[in-house]
């Protein structure tokens, strides 16, 4: 192929043109390989050189990895770089491939896919900024330990660090905040490459891998192999999660749960990572020892069980603050001691010893000191215990446990919702999330965005099965809710899916009302509009003497939103009207929303404030003058 | 009766970890030759709040295995918490940290110190008193070749600054167990 590089000067002559003026390149160390290959990749960006034959390309083989993996749904938006692999997509009919409208919305789809099956979630964006919009929603999924891999292409190798057009250097954007990242450079790599990252997502503690792609890697032809599960880990040899508690840890654990009066168990998310739910039932029952949840942790009982307390930390239920402050020992489980959890941890829990299991090693003592650590997975060490404790009857607990039912009366009487505001016409949200709760048998999946919505869910919905409650906890990411539940839909499509947002969070993500529509992806969406940034209006009212900056945000015509999208929508002011929007956006086949106007400036109390212990809640607010 | 209506007096604050008294620490970390490991070690230990004093890379004589030497200041516990973090890299198969064992521990300076006609006599002197080499004269200054601790490297720094550095680097600290016992055997491959 020749380079036509332009006329000579126009009035020129040969005769009075002298040669160092005449035609000159401007290719940098031109004539060597680099230079050449730089050239040909510049060329290649602009138009793809030639029809390609169909042979084996790296697109391919990306989608063999793929499948054999057993991904049956991808949530991405395509982009110049990632161009030869939607050339071939349509020849992998196995996989779903569901177009988001905002990378953003793919990631959390990914994830909320991932948190509704268990399997591994997958998102893909092109270079650039499809590959910036993605970071959110992987940095989400690395705080919540959530399994997932996410593609990404990049301009083709030759052309790496010469800022070429939508590069960006996203392997060291998302180094911090994956548990592996890739950039692969040829097509050989991709299938040792794509086999390690969903074995490094899946085991362990999950989290997010990223891989890279650069676009010649995706158009080679290649013969690579997929690896088999034995060759892939003899591959990461610096990998190797701890999964059987260590003996001694497991006695000496056993021995303080034999001695303990005022025992307390503390369930994280690492319970339904490990599907350790029944492991915890067994455990729970065999030594009559009461239950608390993260956030994360709900669903790792059902909430109807006896032995199930409630949710704890910084808006949880005063009786389970209340019960962690007064225990002489903690059983925490697959939990990491957030400070949404222990608040100030000087004064947390101050009569307790602790024993911490998890997964991963750099939680135990990171937060908290504790007394026994134990390194390994939830339902095994759960196991194990259960194994090495003597059996504790109900009655000999009797004192404890009735002290403890006594607490939880009180404070359930006294929350908002049991002396809410509801009762008096007034449209609260602690009451629509309850009546969502209870109108799909608590058998739904839930998925909330953040802040006072998320809290009033976690609160008030009641949960009974694991993986049922969907929430970004770590990262707080608003405008998680819509998207996580579109991939939580399709994730698990038996259970009926509520996405319950704020209207703040909705409007961060509601291009992707276009892809519910668009792919008929059954999420009914419940919006509580108070019209303002809750929880932020909350702080402000609360902490920053109400000092209301930027938290009342006007939104627009939820119904006619969603009716421009082609979704229908029901607006809700008045208490009594809840049931009856509930019940037709669940006759509706397909997505549907609800326009929920709650009452403005309701709080989600008790609420502990920052640098703060759980023995400071906050149980009413009627105004600093009180 | 309930610890929270006992009468005994209220329990000591819970300890905060990593708030014990800091000290110097050696970790050896050893770690898969893959590009961008470097970058792992270096985004991690800035990203979890924790200042390396110094870090030496370098092959080791198994294939595929690097091998780094960081010193950091910190309390023990905050220093484990370091150690727990890196092996969470995928990359990263070995963290021993050597404060507490014997060990040859040596860094390699080259110091460029003024040195005159008048002086350069007294200065090389000086020098191979501290077992510094003289690796280059030139009419204006030498430069000073020296190994040995830390400590050793600081005293031959403060030692010449009074003729003048014009130039120092140092490698930062490599370490190695005294006696037969390896931390690269342990390695299981």
């Amino acid at each position: 192929m020749t380079v036509t590089r332009g006329d000579p000067p126009a009035g020129g002559t040969t005769a009075d043109a002298r040669p160092e003026r005449g035609r000159r390149s401007h290719v940098p160390g031109e004539g060597s390989a680099t230079a050449v290959a730089v050239e040909q990749a510049r060329r290649a960006m602009l138009h793809d050189v030639r029809q390609r034959k169909r042979t084996r390309i790296g697109a391919d083989v990306l989608m063999e990895a793929l499948i054999r993996q057993g991904v049956d749904t991808m949530f991405s938006y395509p982009g110049g770089v990632i161009l030869p692999i939607y050339d071939i997509l349509g020849d992998y009919p196995e996989v779903r491939h569901i177009l988001v409208r905002h990378e953003q919305g793919g990631a959390h789809a990914a994830d909320g896919y991932a948190r509704a099956s268990g399997k591994v979630g997958v998102c893909m964006g092109t270079s650039g900024p499809g590959a910036t919009n993605l970071v959110t929603g992987i940095g989400t999924a690395m705080l919540d330990s959530v399994p997932m891999v996410a593609l990404t292409g990049n301009v083709a190798s030759p052309l790496l660090g010469k800022d070429a057009f939508q590069e960006i250097d996203i392997t060291g954007i998302t180094l911090p905040m994956t548990k592996h990242n890739y950039l692969v450079r040829h097509a050989d790599d991709i299938p040792r490459v794509v086999a390690e990252a969903f074995y490094i997502a899946s085991h362990g503690r999950p989290g997010p891998v990223h891989v890279d792609f650069t676009k010649d890697a995706l158009q080679q032809e290649t013969r690579a192999q997929h690896p088999s599960e034995e060759e892939v880990m003899a591959g990461l040899p610096g990998f190797r999660p701890t999964i059987e508690g260590h003996p001694k840890q497991i006695k000496t654990a056993a021995r303080e749960v034999a001695e303990a009066k005022r025992p307390l168990i503390l369930a994280g998310h690492g319970i339904l990572v490990a599907n350790a739910e029944e492991a915890l039932r067994a455990f729970a029952e065999k030594t009559q020892i009461p239950v608390a949840w993260s956030l994360l942790g709900i669903g790792a009982m059902d909430e109807d069980h006896p032995l199930a307390y409630g949710y704890m930390g910084m808006h949880g239920w005063k009786h389970v603050n209340r019960a962690i402050q007064s225990a002489d020992l903690l059983i925490a489980i697959g939990m990491r001691f957030d400070d949404r959890v222990t608040g100030s941890v000087s004064t947390y829990a101050p009569y307790a010893r602790i024993i911490h299991a998890d997964i991963d090693p750099a939680e135990i003592g990171k937060n908290v000191a504790v007394e026994v650590p134990i390194v390994g997975d939830a339902k095994r060490v759960l196991e194990a215990l259960t194994h090495a404790v003597h059996p504790v009857t109900r009655e000999a607990r009797a004192g404890y446990l009735d002290q403890l039912a006594a607490w939880r009366e009180e404070s359930e009487a006294t929350s908002w919702h049991g002396s809410g505001r509801w009762r008096e016409g007034v449209l609260t949200a602690d009451l629509v999330v309850e009546r969502i709760g209870e109108l799909t048998s608590h058998v739904g999946t839930y998925v909330a965005d953040v802040g006072q919505n998320q809290m009033w869910t976690a609160r008030y919905t009641k949960f009974k099965r694991p993986n049922s409650h969907i929430s970004s906890g770590g990262l707080g990411t608003m405008g998680y809710g819509v998207p996580a539940a579109m991939g939580a839909a399709l994730g698990n499509p038996d259970a009926e899916t509520w996405a319950i947002v704020g209207d703040g969070g909705f409007q961060m993500t509601s291009q992707e009302l276009m892809t519910l529509v668009a792919d008929r992806i059954p999420v009914k969406i419940a919006i509580l509009d108070n019209k303002k940034l809750g929880m932020i209006r909350q702080w402000q009212e609360i902490v920053y003497a109400g000092n209301f900056h930027s938290s009342h945000l006007p939104g627009p015509d939820f119904c006619k939103l969603a009716e421009a999208y082609g979704m229908p929508g029901w607006k809700v002011s008045r208490p009594e009207d809840v049931d009856g929007a509930i019940r037709a956006a669940q006759a509706t086949d397909g997505p549907a929303l609800i326009w929920f106007e709650t009452e403005e400036e309701q709080n989600v109390l008790p609420m502990m404030p920052a640098g703060k212990g759980l023995s400071d809640l906050i149980e009413t607010w009627g105004g600093p003058e009180e | 009766m309930t610890p929270e209506t006992a009468a005994h007096a209220a329990p000591p604050p819970r300890a905060l970890p990593g708030s014990g008294e800091a000290r110097r620490h050696a970790l050896v970390v050893l770690v898969m030759d893959r590009p961008g490991v470097l970058n792992r070690v270096a985004s991690l230990m800035r990203a979890r709040n924790f200042n390396i004093d110094s870090l030496a890379v370098s092959r080791t004589d198994r294939e595929h295995v690097s091998r780094m030497t960081i010193t950091l200041h910190g309390d023990d516990v905050a220093v484990e918490q370091a150690a727990k973090q890196l092996y969470k890299l995928i990359d990263v198969l070995k963290v021993q940290d050597v404060t507490a064992d014997q060990v040859v521990e040596h860094e390699l300076a080259l110091i460029k110190v003024r040195a005159t006609d008048a002086n350069r006599a007294e200065v090389i002197k000086i020098v191979e008193l501290y077992k510094g080499r003289i690796v280059d004269i030139a009419p204006e200054s030498v430069i000073v070749e020296a190994t040995g601790t830390e400590s050793e490297i600081d005293a031959l720094v403060a030692l010449t600054r009074s003729y003048g550095i014009k130039e120092l680097v140092r490698t930062g600290a490599i370490v190695m167990l005294r006696g037969a016992g390896s931390i690269e055997e342990a390695l299981k491959l």
